[in-house]
C-alpha cells in the first residue's frame, strides 16, 4: 500500500470515525474534522502537478485478487489528477459551506459526514483507478452513497421518490457498464486501460467491441444524466443544498464524462462512438437548456442546467475523438473540441457550485426557492447577488468569465464538425452547431431568469417565511472562493493551459512521440463566426428574455402524457402490475395447478429427451412368457385401477385401492418374493385402515359424494405421464447394456454373511446403511404424527390471510 | 349399553400368545428364511392392536406400560451402534461378523451381528406402528 492507495482509503477510515466524533464531541460541529481531509488531500493532490507537466503518469498496484487480474491499481495521469484535484478542491469547500449550512442541532450530521465521506472516496477511487473492476465497484459505491445522500431527510417523501429514482437509473447503467467492461475483458484479456488502449486498434472488427462500447454509453450516459436518462437529476434536487452542489454539479455527474474521457482512446476509432457520444451529447445540451427555462424552482433550473451543460462537455468530447483519425497534430483541427471540454469541465464545476451554494443561501435565508415568491433581494443580499450574478453570466458565456471562453471553444468545436467529411457528417454536421446555437440562447434565458427572478423586480416579503438578511460569512466563503475562480480563469485561463489542460489532454487524446500540446486561451481571436454567434445569442436572448411571458405558452405545447417523467412513473407501475398479473396468473395456489406444470414438465422433457437423443427402442425378444396367472391378477389390478377412477364414492375407492395392494402382494407372490409379500399384506392392511379413518373424520358439511369430475387437461396428462413411463420402462428393459450384480449376491450372501435369506441379508448386511436410514424415516414419521396430533394449539386469532 | 365381548377378549387371550410366537419366529428365521425384523415387528404390533380392540387402550397402556416413542429410540441406538460397533475392530460402519458358537443350552449356535442390527428394525418398527396407532386412537 503506498500513500496513494491511503488517500483513496483515507475518506472511508475516517468514515469509521466520524460516528464517535459526532457523538462525544458535541461542541464542535463535526464538519471542522471533516474539513481537515479534504484540504490536505488536494494539496496532496497538487505535488503531483509536476509529473503530469511532464508526462511522468504514476502507477502503483497492490493485488487484490491476482487470480482474476482484479488488483487496486491507481493510476495518476493528467485526466485523473484534474478530477482528483475536482473532487478534493471542490469538496473542502462544500465541506466548509456545509457546516454553516447545515444546523448542528436539528440535523443528523454523522450521517451526512459519513454518507459524503463515502461518496469522496469513492468517487476519487472511479478516477484514479487502472483496474476496470475495482473502478466498476467505486463506481457502485457512488451510486449508492448518492442514493443515501439523496434520502438524507428520508421523512420526506420526495426525497425517497428522488434517491430511489436515481438509485435505479445509475444502477441500471451500473450493471450495463460492468457487463460492458466484462466484454472488454473477453476481448483483451485484461481489465488494466493503459493495456485495453494500447491493444485497442487490434479488436475494433471483434463482434463483442459495439455491444461493449454501447454497454459502457450506457452507463456514461445514465450516470452524467445524458437524454433520456437525464430525469433522475432534477429529481435529486431534494437533497440537501451542499450535496447538490458537490455530487450533482461538479463531481458524480461528471462520472461518465470522465469514463467517455477515458475510453475514447479504446473506442474512439469507431464512427459509432463520435456519432453517439457527440450526438445524444448536443441533444441533451439543447433539450436541457430549452426545459431549464420553464421551471420556477431555483434547484431545478440548476439541475436541468446541469443537464445541459453535461451534454455540451458530452458532445465535445464525441467530436475531440474525431483527432483518433489523424496521425499528425498539425492539421489535426478536432484536438480543439477535447481541449473546450476539459476547460468547460473546470469552468462548469466553479460557477455551477457558486450557483448551487447561492442558491442554498436564499433558501437559508428567505425559506423558499420559488421563483415566483422571491424578488428585490439585491439590496438585502448584495453578496449573495454579487455571487449569483457573476456565476450566471459565465454560464450565459458573456465575457469577461470564464464561461466565455469555454463557450466559444464549443463553436469552434461544432463548426468543425460541419467540416469533417468522415461518417456522413457532411450532411447531419450541419445540425451540431445550429443546436449548439439554439442551445445557448436559452442558456443565456435561463441564467438571466436565475438572477434577475429572484434579485430584481418587486420585493415580496409576505409570501416569504422568513425575514431576509445577508449570510453568515462562513456561509459565503465557499461561492465566493468559486467565484473568484470563475473571474481568475476568465483574465487569466492559461495559468489553468499548462498545469491541467494540457496534460488531461495528453491522457485523452494520441499523441506522436516527441509531440505535445500548447494550448493558449485567448480572450480576443478576431472576427470569427464563433463571435457572431455570441452576439446573436446574446441579442436574441436578451429580445426572447424581454419577452418571455408572450411566448412561454409554447411549453404546454408539450402534453403532459409524453414527458420523460411519465413514462418512467408509468413504467414503474406498469412493470409492477405486469408482473403481478404474470405471477398471479400461473401461482394460483392450487396445489392440482402446480401438479399439473410438474407433470406436464415431466411429460415435455423426457418425450423431448427420448426423441432428441433417439432412445426409444422396443425388444420383446427376452421376454419371459406369460402365464395365466399373471393375466388373470393383471386383469383383477386393471379393474380395480378403474374402479378407483370412476368411483362414486369414496369408500369404493378406498376398497377397490386395497384390492390393488393384495393384488400386488399376489404378484410378489407369483414371482417369488415372500418377504415382500408378507410385508406387502401388512401394509397394505395397515394403510386401508388408516384412510378409513380418514374417510370416517370427513367433515360432514361439504362432504361430497359426487364423482370426480373430468377435466381434459388432467386427462391429457395423465394419459402422457403414463405413457412416457412405459415407453421408458419399455426402452430401459429392451436395453441391457451389463450384467446385473444380483449374481453376486447369491453366491456371496451364505458364504460371507452366513444368511440363506438373500434378502433379508442385503437389507441388515450389504445395505443395512439404506436400511438403517430407513428405519430413521419410519420414527421420524411416528413422532411427526404424534406431534401433529399433540401439540395442535389453538388457531391464532387474526392470523394471517 | 356396554357390550359383552367375552368371546373376542378369550379368543384374544389365547390368540395373542400365537401370534406374539408367530412374529418372534417370523423375527428370528429371517436370517434363512423368509421373515425378518421388518415384517416380525408388524406381527408383534399387530398382536398388541388385537388386544387393544378386544380390550380397551388404558387396559393395555396397564399392561405393556411402555412408552412407544422412546423404544423408536432404543431401536435406532441398536441399529446405529451394531454400526459404531465395527469401529472397535478396525472395520468400516456397519461391518457385519458372524460365527458358530457352543451354546451350553442351545448346543451348536449360529451368532450374527447382523442380528442385533435387526432387533434395532423390530424395534424401531414396533414402536413406530404402536405410536402411530395409539396417538389416532387417542385423538378426540
Amino acid at each position: 500500500m503506498t500513500l496513494l492507495h491511503w488517500a483513496i482509503l483515507a475518506p472511508f477510515l475516517l468514515a469509521i470515525f466520524v460516528p464517535f466524533l459526532y457523538k462525544y464531541l458535541k461542541a464542535i460541529h463535526t464538519g471542522w474534522f471533516v474539513l481537515l481531509l479534504p484540504v490536505t488531500l488536494f494539496i496532496y493532490f497538487l505535488q503531483f502537478l509536476p509529473n503530469t507537466y511532464n508526462g511522468n503518469p504514476i502507477i502503483e498496484t497492490v493485488n487484490w485478487i491476482p487470480s482474476l487480474d482484479i488488483n487496486f491499481t491507481v493510476y495518476v495521469d493528467g485526466l485523473s489528477l484534474l478530477f482528483a484535484l475536482l473532487i478534493t478542491g471542490i469538496g473542502a469547500l462544500v465541506v466548509l459551506y456545509s457546516i454553516y449550512y447545515l444546523s448542528k442541532k436539528r440535523e443528523a450530521l454523522g450521517n451526512f459526514y459519513v454518507y459524503l465521506l463515502m461518496f469522496m472516496g469513492a468517487m476519487l477511487g472511479v478516477v484514479l483507478s487502472d483496474n476496470l473492476m475495482v473502478l466498476y465497484v467505486f463506481w457502485e459505491f457512488t451510486s449508492l452513497s448518492s442514493f443515501l445522500l439523496i434520502a438524507y431527510w428520508y421523512e420526506r417523501d420526495k426525497s425517497r421518490y428522488g434517491a430511489l429514482k436515481s438509485m435505479l437509473i445509475t444502477v441500471l447503467g451500473g450493471f450495463a457498464m460492468l457487463a460492458g467492461f466484462i466484454l472488454l475483458y473477453l476481448m483483451t484479456n485484461t481489465f488494466s486501460v493503459r493495456e485495453i488502449v494500447e491493444i485497442a486498434p487490434t479488436i475494433i472488427n471483434h463482434p463483442f467491441f459495439l455491444p461493449a462500447m454501447l454497454l459502457v454509453l450506457l452507463g456514461a450516459f445514465t450516470k452524467s444524466a445524458q437524454f433520456p436518462f437525464y430525469i433522475w437529476l432534477p429529481d435529486a434536487m431534494e437533497a440537501p443544498t451542499p450535496v447538490s452542489a458537490y455530487l450533482h454539479s461538479a463531481t458524480m455527474v461528471k462520472a461518465g464524462i470522465y469514463i467517455v474521457a477515458r475510453l475514447t482512446a479504446v473506442f474512439a476509432l469507431a464512427p459509432e462512438w463520435i456519432w453517439l457520444v457527440a450526438g445524444f451529447g448536443i441533444f441533451t445540451l439543447f433539450w436541457g437548456s430549452f426545459n431549464a427555462v420553464k421551471q420556477t424552482d431555483l434547484k431545478s433550473i440548476l439541475a436541468f442546467s446541469t443537464v445541459s451543460q453535461l451534454g455540451l462537455i458530452m458532445s465535445l468530447l464525441g467530436i475531440g475523438a474525431v483527432s483518433f483519425h489523424y496521425t499528425h497534430l498539425e492539421e489535426n483541427i478536432y484536438t480543439v473540441a477535447t481541449l473546450a471540454a476539459i476547460f468547460h469541465l473546470i469552468n462548469h464545476a466553479t460557477f455551477k457550485g457558486a450557483l448551487f451554494m447561492m442558491v442554498g443561501i436564499v433558501d437559508h435565508e428567505t425559506g423558499t426557492r420559488d421563483i415566483r415568491k422571491l424578488g428585490g433581494l439585491m439590496g438585502l443580499m448584495p453578496i449573495t447577488f454579487t455571487i449569483a450574478l457573476i456565476g450566471s453570466l459565465s454560464m450565459a458565456g458573456i465575457p469577461p468569465f470564464n464561461g466565455f471562453l469555454s463557450k466559444e471553444m464549443f463553436f469552434t468545436g461544432m463548426l468543425r464538425a460541419v467540416e469533417l467529411d468522415l461518417f456522413n457528417f457532411d450532411t447531419w454536421g450541419i445540425l451540431f452547431p445550429i443546436l449548439a446555437w439554439l442551445a445557448s440562447i436559452f442558456t443565456f434565458i435561463y441564467s438571466l431568469k436565475l438572477v434577475f427572478h429572484t434579485f430584481t423586480g418587486k420585493y415580496q416579503p409576505e409570501k416569504l417565511d422568513k425575514k431576509p438578511h445577508e449570510a453568515p460569512i462562513g456561509m459565503l466563503i465557499s461561492p465566493i472562493i468559486l467565484v473568484s475562480l470563475v473571474i481568475i480563469i476568465g483574465f487569466f485561463p492559461n495559468i489553468l493551459s499548462y498545469s491541467l489542460i494540457e496534460p488531461a489532454m495528453a491522457a485523452i487524446l494520441p499523441l506522436g512521440l516527441d509531440e505535445r500540446f500548447y494550448v493558449n486561451i485567448y480572450h480576443w481571436h478576431g472576427f470569427t463566426p464563433e463571435l457572431y454567434m455570441t452576439i446573436g445569442v446574446v441579442a436574441i436572448g436578451l429580445a426572447m428574455y424581454y419577452y418571455l411571458t408572450k411566448w412561454q405558452s409554447i411549453y404546454k405545447l408539450h402534453p403532459e402524457k409524453l414527458t420523460l417523467n411519465k413514462f418512467y412513473d408509468g413504467g414503474l407501475i406498469t412493470l409492477e402490475n405486469t408482473s403481478d398479473k404474470f405471477t398471479h396468473s400461473y401461482m394460483t395456489g392450487f396445489i392440482r395447478d402446480y401438479l399439473v406444470y410438474t407433470f406436464a414438465f415431466f411429460v415435455i422433457a423426457l418425450l423431448s429427451a427420448m426423441y432428441m437423443l433417439d432412445a426409444l427402442v422396443i425388444d420383446f425378444s427376452g421376454l419371459a412368457p406369460i402365464g395365466i396367472y399373471e393375466g388373470i391378477l393383471s386383469l383383477a389390478m386393471v379393474i380395480a385401477a378403474f374402479v378407483v377412477l370412476f368411483a362414486k364414492s369414496r369408500l369404493t375407492a378406498i376398497i377397490a385401492l386395497g384390492v390393488v395392494g393384495y393384488t400386488l402382494a399376489l404378484f410378489f407372490v407369483i414371482f417369488r418374493a415372500p418377504d415382500l409379500a408378507l410385508t406387502q399384506l401388512v401394509i397394505e392392511t395397515v394403510s386401508v385402515a388408516l384412510f378409513l379413518l380418514c374417510f370416517y373424520h370427513l367433515p360432514k358439511l361439504k362432504q361430497e359424494l359426487n364423482r370426480v369430475r373430468f377435466r381434459a387437461v388432467n386427462l391429457v396428462i395423465s394419459v402422457g405421464v403414463g405413457i412416457v413411463v412405459t415407453l421408458i420402462a419399455l426402452s430401459a428393459n429392451s436395453t441391457r447394456l451389463f450384467e446385473s450384480i444380483a449374481e453376486y449376491f447369491v453366491e456371496a450372501s451364505y458364504e460371507e454373511a452366513g444368511g440363506k435369506n438373500m434378502v433379508n441379508v442385503i437389507l441388515v448386511d450389504f445395505r443395512g446403511f439404506d436400511t438403517m436410514l430407513e428405519i430413521l424415516v419410519l420414527g421420524i414419521a411416528a413422532l411427526g404424527i404424534f406431534a401433529m396430533i399433540k401439540l395442535r394449539t389453538k388457531k391464532e386469532e387474526g392470523h394471517e390471510n | 349399553m356396554k357390550t359383552n365381548d367375552t368371546i373376542l377378549q378369550t379368543v384374544t387371550k389365547v390368540l395373542v400368545f400365537v401370534i406374539l410366537a408367530f412374529s418372534i419366529f417370523i423375527f428370528f428365521a429371517g436370517h434363512n428364511n423368509p421373515g425378518g425384523g421388518f415384517i416380525g415387528g408388524l406381527i408383534t404390533a399387530a398382536a398388541i392392536v388385537l388386544l387393544m380392540l378386544a380390550f380397551d387402550m388404558k387396559t393395555v397402556k396397564k399392561i405393556i406400560p411402555f412408552d412407544y416413542k422412546k423404544i423408536i429410540a432404543v431401536g435406532l441406538i441398536f441399529a446405529v451402534g451394531t454400526g459404531v460397533g465395527s469401529f472397535f475392530f478396525d472395520a468400516p460402519f456397519l461391518t457385519h461378523a458372524h460365527d458358530y458358537f457352543d451354546l451350553w443350552f442351545l448346543g451348536k449356535t449360529h451368532l450374527a451381528t447382523a442380528l442385533l442390527f435387526d432387533i434395532g428394525v423390530y424395534l424401531v418398527v414396533v414402536a413406530v406402528t404402536l405410536t402411530i396407532i395409539q396417538t389416532i386412537g387417542e385423538d378426540e
